[in-house]
């Protein structure tokens, strides 16, 4: 308890920009795995090719990696400065983002056909038949698998620790310097992340029933 | 340089194995040759009772010393040859060879800072010398014999630069450390106006300043003036230090014996510890006397 209450300034911090991270990145991913997904169902061919592309190079990237480019090899190119956080939110939504798009994919791919091929009866172009049939249906489908990626973005957002962004991973750094125990501040670093996915798994109960339908 | 670190290892390294032979009970008599130009001699028939450590050390007939690897003339290791290198790692040797142990009976792992109490409190070392500052935040979980090297928070900035001669120009500066460092907590503290950056590794840091992305890296300047022998074109170590850390060599907490005895090898050790040091860090032209060893 006492290596909680005396680095409380710690904790703090470090979860405080472990929620920054997480935020916007979560809506990012959220909005670009959107679009990258809409372009791998797309019926444009080249639409198609970009998309398959995105997600299978950053998909087969390791994190950490992108982290590297974004941290080290961005400022090398001598264009406008952009801050660590910033760099590290980029690198988490454009990973994070292919596995929004396929997990949508596996959502649309959910709808049956036949609601495409009625959407494109009545004369709904792409565009429409995407934001007014398919999508609303994916979404409800997605959301237990679409957690789990929160989750795991949640927690992929201690990576950012290494390259210059002061958050939760970073906290069992400073506490072995003040000299503390390392295995216990890393316990509560543990407890509050448990508590923080309890309320991405509760969002989840919402909103799984908020948008339940009888089947 | 590098080369002539590297020569000084490879012909440490054999000397010490030549002479290590005398310590095993098959090769008794078959010592002569290596003895001569051995600077450790390997001490006989030690014993330290009381002292678990040592112990443990005797049953497995190995000495297993955590060290840092990413630290040049200080604690190093050639990614190529494997070859350990630097003034920590000598060190090291030296307080094995004082055991009893050849440098072909020690075993060296490199521990990163955030776990260097874990793997003393949980034995998966017997001793660490790697750039190790004595607080009493840490006397608290392990135990340290020494000091033997008084260092203090100094700048490493490019050849070129300027403008940063001191700690007190570094307003608006860009400053980079290792993650959670205590350097980069003290300049967060004092230096409410000076721009941090956090990554690592120390080298990653000295990278960014080549590359310009920040001013300065602070740490020890022991680990500084390291860099800055690997690179002297471009990096200069400037001003004075500005806070002062004591290396100690990390003990369980409790082995009050084996402190002792590497105490005692500090305090009678006569120059033995200014070779070290000159063949060592002593290569960036810099004179340091041996500091007096704290047995309190």
């Amino acid at each position: 308890m006492d290596t909680l209450l005396n680095n409380f300034d710690l904790f703090t911090e470090g979860f405080k920009n472990t929620l920054i991270l997480f935020s916007f990145s979560a809506i990012i991913a959220l909005v670009l795995g959107g679009v990258v997904g809409a372009f791998r169902v797309s019926p444009v061919t080249s639409m198609r090719a970009v998309g398959t592309f995105y997600v299978n190079t950053i998909r087969n990237t390791p994190l950490t990696l992108i982290m590297f480019f974004c941290a080290f090899g961005y400022p090398k190119l001598q264009l406008p400065e952009i801050s660590y956080m910033n760099l590290a939110i980029i690198a988490l939504s454009v990973y994070t983002a292919t596995y929004v798009a396929e997990t949508l994919r596996s959502g649309i791919n959910t709808v049956p056909l036949g609601q495409a091929e009625a959407a494109r009866a009545i004369g709904l172009p792409f565009g429409q038949t995407m934001t007014l049939i398919i999508l609303p249906q994916a979404f409800r489908a997605v959301i237990p698998p679409m957690m789990s990626v929160f989750i795991a973005l949640l927690k992929n957002t201690t990576v950012a620790a290494g390259f210059s962004v002061m958050e939760a991973g970073a906290v069992k750094n400073y506490l072995s310097e003040r000299g503390e125990p390392a295995i216990v501040g890393l316990l509560w670093v543990a407890l509050v992340f448990i508590l923080l996915v309890g309320v991405l798994a509760f969002l989840q109960r919402k909103l799984e029933n908020m948008w339940k339908v009888a089947r | 340089m590098r080369k002539k670190a590297l020569l000084l290892g490879v012909s440490l390294v054999a000397a010490l194995t030549l002479s290590a032979c005398g310590g095993g009970p098959a090769n008794d008599g078959d010592n002569t040759a290596g003895d001569s130009n051995s600077r450790f001699e390997v001490a006989k028939d030690v014993s330290l009772s009381g002292s678990p450590t040592f112990d443990a050390m005797v049953k497995r007939d190995k000495v297993i010393i955590g060290v840092k690897e990413d630290q040049p003339n200080l604690g190093y290791r050639d990614a190529a040859t494997g070859e350990r290198t630097g003034f920590d790692v000598e060190i090291a040797t030296w307080i094995a060879a004082s055991l009893g142990f050849g440098a072909d009976q020690i075993e060296f792992k490199a521990i990163p800072s955030v776990s260097r109490e874990s793997a003393i409190v949980n034995g998966d070392i017997d001793y660490y010398v790697g750039t190790y500052s004595i607080t009493d935040a840490r006397k608290e979980q392990v135990d340290f014999a020494g000091p033997y090297f008084i260092t203090g928070q100094g700048l490493l900035v490019a050849a070129d630069n300027d403008t940063i001669k001191s700690e007190k120009d570094l307003k608006g500066m860009r400053v980079c450390s290792a993650t959670g460092s205590t350097p980069i907590q003290n300049i967060k503290d004092n230096f409410p106006d000076t721009k941090t950056v956090e990554f690592d590794t120390y080298s990653q840091c000295v990278e960014a300043l080549t590359d310009g992305q920040v001013d300065a890296v602070t740490t020890d300047a022991a680990i500084l003036i390291g860099y800055a022998a690997q690179d002297p074109d471009n990096l200069t170590v400037v001003g004075e230090p500005f806070t002062v850390e004591k290396y100690g060599v990390g003990l369980a907490k409790g082995d009050a014996v084996l402190r002792a005895h590497i105490n005692d090898l500090f305090t009678n050790g006569n120059d033995t510890w200014t070779q070290i040091y000159d063949d060592t860090l002593g290569q960036s032209g810099t004179k340091v006397q041996q500091p007096e060893v704290d047995a309190s």
